[in-house]
């Protein structure tokens, strides 16, 4: 077999593999590692920030005979570097947390390891998930795959998607709180889910914005992701805002026919919507029609004001969250020889990058006396505005089609220097979060130079079985399985 | 028109223990002027009769059992320091002698 052929392949080829005993786990971590010993390199597509060949062997040969009925047996499962796992670096890209080992796993890396994973940890990420392009990892950047120049694989997590559009993984674990694991997915070819708020265990995901943050896979189709999701998901009392919802099982959901389904399109603000972009989702679209869904208009007529209110919201909760990181507990202290705030002052500054200062100092400011009420309490308000939109639109159709991003993926350093337009590239994204509703990134095309497009399907919460039914019955109209083999132009080449 | 002074900035990055100086200061001062700016569009919007949202699940006052049960180990957790003197975790003096 070529090298790079079984790290092609999808969670559930993998699994009648091993199944029918035609292929082990090791011969696949073998495989998985030649790859990314191939292309993860600093000057190419750099997806992980460190790869440690000899443990993620033997977590492949010591697995125990008992995981043999696991639904991932044998599966390497990519991990952003932000959700722990034991005795691996958690750095989450930052100098504050470099060399941090945490001494117990995230409720997901434990469900995965029951359920007989084996765990790739530390994909490359914006420093704490602040950013949308994964320029801001503190240890360089990660570059899109699918691009024949150097362009960013979105972010935060740009190293997950990359991993698995340019097969140095079979399936990753992001996070997204703004749009951190659909925008990526969207500039990289792959699919990417936030899950409802509450639908996955957070326990053990280093906290950027508590009331937005959600842990999700990143797949190579609609049947992987939604495997995934049944493994990572289900209540868990360590987390207060995990839900007591029942689990589906998602994959049984998915080979269910689309009959019945109404699909709404809002009108979307259209201001540096790429021509392409909006020729890919209305091809989609009308494959959708060619399969008998009907599609009616809906309106989310506050979706415009949703940058703004979740810069309001995220930043206030980041630069709460972010306050833990003083220099005393764990992670970096600078050497400082004065006193205890000075070492405080010190540490902080010299561990946090800019975009991190930048939030923080945001943050702080929205919500310091004098300026709560305008920006905080009035950032919540609309919120609430916002997760009405979507209330009412739930009530016409099933769910909502929309872009997942602008534009396809940009150039490195293109918009670094300029925040605002940085998080205007989360226009489409960021609502879902603030509605706290499950949101899928599907690929759905490309523009004229082979950048990759992703197309939204936004349900009402818990109804993630709706968007993998979807997406695999647009899969399966528009022949993904060998549209994807043959995606192999780009930096992964 | 600024919507933040440098001088409101250098306050807020002592409150977040942030130093914050020379041409940063300036560089931060007008992204955040920016970025402030942008977030004015919210000021139109009549929120008057509605509710803020804190969090969009129904769920209030989560609590488990007051059981207690076992924790990690104070020394594995003490190891996770930059400085210690265990069973402590060191810092810098604080208290004047």
């Amino acid at each position: 077999m070529p090298v790079g052929d079984l790290a092609s392949k999808t969670i559930h080829e993998l699994r009648h593999m091993i199944q029918a005993g035609t292929v082990s786990p090791p011969e696949i971590v073998d495989d998985l590692l030649a790859r990314i010993d191939r292309l993860n390199d600093s000057r190419r597509i750099h997806a992980y920030l460190a790869v440690d060949p000899e443990r993620i062997r033997r977590q492949a040969a010591d697995l125990p005979a008992s995981a043999r009925a696991g639904q991932l047996y044998g599966i390497p499962i990519t991990v952003k570097a932000n959700i722990c796992v034991a005795g691996e670096e958690t750095s989450c890209a930052s100098r504050i947390l470099e060399g941090f080992r945490p001494p117990y796993d995230a409720t997901v890396i434990e469900r995965l390891r029951r359920a007989g994973a084996v765990l790739i940890p530390n994909a490359n990420m914006d420093e704490f998930a602040f950013g949308s392009s994964t320029e801001n990892s503190a240890f360089g950047v990660t570059r899109n795959p699918r691009a024949q120049d150097d362009r960013v694989p979105g972010g935060s997590s740009g190293g997950s998607a990359a991993a698995v559009a340019s097969n140095m993984a079979i399936a990753a674990l992001g996070s997204d709180t703004g749009g951190s694991i659909r925008q990526p997915a969207s500039f990289c070819g792959v699919l990417g889910l936030k899950p409802t708020y509450g639908r996955v265990s957070r326990y053990g995901l280093v906290a950027f914005a508590s009331s937005l943050d959600q842990i999700g896979p990143l797949a190579k189709d609609a049947e992987d992701a939604a495997m995934l999701l049944n493994v990572i998901a289900g209540h868990d009392e360590r987390d207060s805002t995990s839900a007591p919802v029942e689990v589906p099982d998602y994959v049984a959901a998915l080979r269910r026919p689309l009959k019945d389904v109404t699909i709404g399109l809002p009108e979307i603000p259209s201001e540096g919507l790429d021509q392409h972009v909006r020729a890919a989702v209305d091809g989609a679209i009308e494959v959708f029609r060619t399969l008998g869904v009907k599609t009616v208009p809906v309106e989310l007529p506050n979706i415009d004001k949703a940058i703004a209110t979740y810069y309001i919201i995220a930043t206030a909760e980041a630069s709460s969250n972010l306050a833990r990181y003083d220099g005393v507990k764990y992670g970096f202290r600078a050497a400082s020889g004065g006193s205890l705030t000075d070492m405080y002052l010190d540490t902080r500054t010299q561990g946090f990058g800019a975009e991190a200062k930048r939030r923080i100092l945001l943050g702080t400011y929205v919500l310091s006396q004098g300026y709560y009420e305008a920006y905080y309490l009035k950032g919540m308000k609309v919120r609430t505005l916002i997760k009405q939109d979507f209330d009412d639109a739930f009530t016409a159709c099933h769910i909502v089609l929309m872009p997942t991003a602008p534009t396809p993926a940009f150039r490195l350093k293109e918009k670094l220097d300029d925040p605002l337009q940085m998080y205007l590239s989360d226009i489409y994204t960021i609502s879902a979060n603030l509605a706290g509703i499950p949101a899928l990134s599907v690929p759905c095309g490309a523009g004229p130079d082979g950048l990759p497009i992703g197309m939204q399907l936004l349900a009402a919460p818990f109804q993630e079985s709706l968007l993998f039914q979807a997406a695999h019955a647009y899969e399966q109209a528009t022949d993904w399985p060998s549209r994807r083999r043959n995606w192999r132009s780009g930096n992964a080449g | 028109m600024a919507l933040v002074t440098p001088e409101v900035i250098a306050q807020v990055a002592r409150l977040a223990r942030l130093r914050l100086e020379g041409p940063d200061l300036t560089r931060f001062t007008e992204q955040l002027s920016e970025i402030l700016q942008y977030v004015q569009r919210l000021q139109a919007v009549d929120t008057e009769r509605v509710e803020p949202t804190t969090h969009v699940l129904p769920l209030s006052n989560v609590l488990r059992k007051d059981e207690p049960r076992p924790s990690l180990p104070s020394d594995t957790v003490i190891a996770l320091a930059p400085a210690q003197r265990p069973p402590f975790v060191a810092v810098p003096k604080v208290i004047e002698t």
